[in-house]
């Protein structure tokens, strides 16, 4: 009788012991390596998947340190999203490495690289350091145009269907409502940003051509003298001139980047600081996802150019 | 030729004609079958859509994606040190090694994955002498598995043992000038460096834990406590310690070196980080028939950075590491000495500031220790030394660095001895993204 007892209490332990571990098991476990494809990945998976973030939103994204704690993430990861322009070049591929997880594996399902299918801006002619920090596949922060945004979600949305089949018509369902959203917003945004087309606009680094682009606005000129070199004394001298005589007014910063540089040029050229993130949750009120970044940051920028003066027609 | 064409004028203009002609039913299945052929082609267009993304390749060639990447980096030292004979206090084969100029590690670094079975890397060194004669050496060279189960991987070759924190790191990664004093008391001039292989488990923890074992020859210079002859005296007999040592072969698997690791971390807040490292190295050595050593070691290794850095300042690392090591040296009655324990233990703790974006400044501490022994040699090998030296470098990129160190040294039997490194490091092509 008691060893009947025993069995059975070892047997519904079991049974719950498995039990929770299929529970556990049961989402699709994704890990983004910026929080760009995380907010997209939420989306897309909404309460299906769980999402983990390897950077932070204000963190530098070139240069995130490859802590073993994100070994662990990827590890047990059925799905990893990354951005595969080389963004990640410098930390991803010892954390993969050392992973040993053959499902996010080159050329597995499990594998998403959103710049794939993309035509990258800036690929350079010769791959020559001393024009400082460049990029062989070219400007990885394709992120910041919505369109590639709707890109992105269409693979992840393809990827989860794949990997994840019996919840596919779920996937395909939030990815046909997110994209719709998306595609909506992004005729009010451009409307938004009509009146300020070819304005120019001043950045700390060169984060932002895919948004110049989309938008109409011209964001290239930098505090940086050459990407990922830090601002120089005679380059700065030089952008205050030129802020003046093109009545530049706006300078964009991300939260990683130095304001106290923006800051000097903005007190001499009058030139408003303007907080920009890639990531969501880079700037207070962005946590929401990739829309709710947008929005702020069309928003920002828009009020920004408003106040900064000259409009088109007075330009004119 | 014209009527050819006739011909298939006729036919084009039949055509319209003859179909009216048609049966009613035919008509209605025809449509019927192109409604039919819509559907399949949108069911398929459907099931492609949802697979679509499956290995795509990117199209240019780039460093992360090319066959094999390619780096060629050099330290270049200038400086003084106050014994003539800079050997004496720069014990390390990467250190500098004389007054005036020396390079002392200009590696080539290639790696890639082999197939889908394996990665491999290799590291292939060239050093200038006192006499300014190039040295060749075939540091690194090994291939490590990409696909074995259970969080397993598997590494064969030449390389490094994983013994604590600093020994796997090359040298340009190392934040100062030269090698560790204690690391050079147990491992000789160029690290714990061996033919063999290790197998290496990623436990299943929530936090990162991982287990290694080594498994290696033991043999010659790089692995110096171990089944090393030692140097040859002015008889031309090899000695280690005073004893006269015999090479002893591999007789058995007990004449291995083994080098168990464990290693831990754990994130204590978003931008903190501990590491936490035991290591031991367990194999015969040359003085004696049975004689073994013994070395353990923990290291601890903390960074914080804070979550809004910019390319990676500011920061503050610190990094200690602790060695003890039991050497059985064997008997020598020609040399009149008996068979003993020659006991050594020694530490380093070293800290990094990067202050502002491009500058670093750190300090480190060191001390290393031995018991008295029969032998006057192995007394003053194994002499107390405690070393302190600051540092300032400057990165331009992370390609390239400035460093200049000072080392102040107090010796047991020896003078107090100074030393002042500037060293230049530049770097060509894609190098390998290091490790945490």
């Amino acid at each position: 009788m008691k060893t009947k007892t025993v069995i059975n209490t070892i047997i519904l332990a079991a049974a719950l012991l498995f039990g929770f571990a299929a529970a556990s098991h049961a989402k699709l476990n994704v890990v983004a390596t910026t929080p760009d494809f995380g907010a997209i990945a939420r989306e897309i998976g909404g309460d299906l998947v769980q999402v983990n973030v390897l950077a932070k939103p204000t963190e530098d994204s070139h240069f995130v340190d490859a802590k073993p704690s994100y070994i662990v993430k990827l590890a047990h990861t059925d799905v990893l999203i990354e951005g595969g322009a080389e963004l990640e070049m410098g930390w991803l591929p010892p954390l993969i490495g050392g992973a040993r997880n053959s499902k996010i594996e080159l050329g597995r399902p499990g594998r998403v690289r959103c710049a794939e299918g993309l035509v990258l801006l800036e690929v350079p002619t010769t791959l020559d350091r001393s024009m400082g920090d460049i990029h062989a596949m070219g400007n990885p922060h394709f992120m910041t145009d919505p369109v590639n945004a709707r890109h992105a979600a269409e693979r992840v949305g393809a990827v989860f269907s794949t990997v994840d089949p019996q919840n596919a018509a779920t996937y395909r369902e939030r990815l046909a409502a997110f994209t719709k959203r998306l595609d909506e917003k992004l005729a009010v945004w451009q409307k938004q940003l009509e009146p300020f087309k070819d304005r120019r606009v001043v950045a700390y680094h060169n984060s932002w051509p895919y948004f110049a682009n989309r938008f109409g606005i011209k964001i290239n000129l930098f505090l940086e003298p050459k990407p990922g070199i830090p601002p120089t004394p005679a380059h700065l001298a030089d952008m205050v001139t030129r802020m003046k005589t093109e009545r530049i007014g706006v300078i964009l910063v991300e939260p990683y980047q130095n304001r106290k540089t923006a800051e000097k040029v903005s007190a001499e050229t009058g030139a408003a600081i303007v907080d920009f993130a890639q990531y969501p949750g880079g700037v207070k009120g962005t946590e929401g996802g990739y829309i709710e970044l947008m929005n702020y940051l069309v928003n920002t920028l828009a009020m920004a150019l408003k106040n900064s003066g000259v409009s088109k027609e007075q330009k004119q | 030729m014209k009527l050819r064409c006739h011909f298939v004028l006729a036919i084009i203009l039949l055509v319209p004609l003859l179909s009216p002609g048609a049966d009613e039913g035919q008509q209605t299945n025809m449509v019927e079958e192109i409604k039919q052929l819509r559907l399949r082609t949108e069911a398929l267009e459907k099931k492609l859509s949802d697979t679509k993304p499956v290995a795509l390749s990117l199209g240019s060639v780039s460093a992360g994606s090319s066959y094999m990447n390619a780096s060629f980096d050099v330290l270049f030292n200038a400086g003084w040190s106050s014994t003539p004979d800079t050997k004496e206090i720069q014990p390390g084969c990467h250190d500098p090694s004389q007054r005036g100029f020396s390079i002392r590690n200009a590696e080539l670094a290639l790696d890639g994955a082999v197939d889908p079975y394996f990665k491999a890397f290799a590291n292939i060194v060239f050093m200038t002498d006192f006499e300014e004669e190039t040295q060749l050496e075939l540091e690194e060279a090994y291939a490590l598995s990409s696909s074995l189960p259970y969080g397993l991987q598997a590494k064969a070759g030449r390389f490094y043992a994983e013994f604590g924190r600093q020994n796997t790191q090359h040298p340009h990664t190392w934040s100062f000038v030269d090698q560790p004093l204690v690391l050079n008391r147990m491992f000789g001039e160029d690290g714990l460096r061996q033919n063999g292989v290790r197998l290496s488990w990623l436990a299943p923890t929530p936090n990162f834990t991982e287990l290694t074992l080594g498994v290696f020859n033991g043999q010659g210079g790089d692995a110096f406590s171990f089944r090393y002859t030692g140097e040859a005296d002015t008889n031309g007999v090899d000695r280690l310690y005073g004893r006269a040592t015999t090479a002893r072969n591999l007789d058995g698997l007990g004449d291995f070196l083994f080098v168990p690791c464990l290693a831990s971390a754990f994130d204590l807040t978003d931008s903190q980080t501990l590491v936490l490292g035991a290591s031991a190295a367990l194999g015969p050595n040359d003085t004696g028939k049975d004689t073994y050593t013994m070395i353990y070691g923990v290291d601890t290794y903390w960074k914080w950075k804070p979550a809004n850095a910019e390319a990676g300042w500011p920061f503050v690392t610190w990094q200690t590491e602790a060695l003890a090591r039991n050497f059985e040296a064997g008997a020598d009655e020609t040399a009149g000495l008996p068979s003993e324990t020659l006991c050594d233990w020694g530490l380093y703790s070293q800290v990094q500031w990067g202050f502002i974006r491009c500058w670093t400044a750190g300090l480190r501490g060191e001390y290393v220790t031995g018991n008295t022994s029969a032998s006057t040699e192995a007394n003053e090998e194994r002499a107390t030394t405690t070393r302190v030296s600051p540092n300032v470098t400057w990165y331009p990129t992370e390609f390239s660095k400035i460093r200049l160190q000072y080392n102040h040294d107090w010796r047991e039997y020896a003078q107090d001895a100074d030393a002042v490194w500037l060293q230049l490091e530049f770097m060509l092509g894609a190098h390998a993204a290091h490790k945490f």
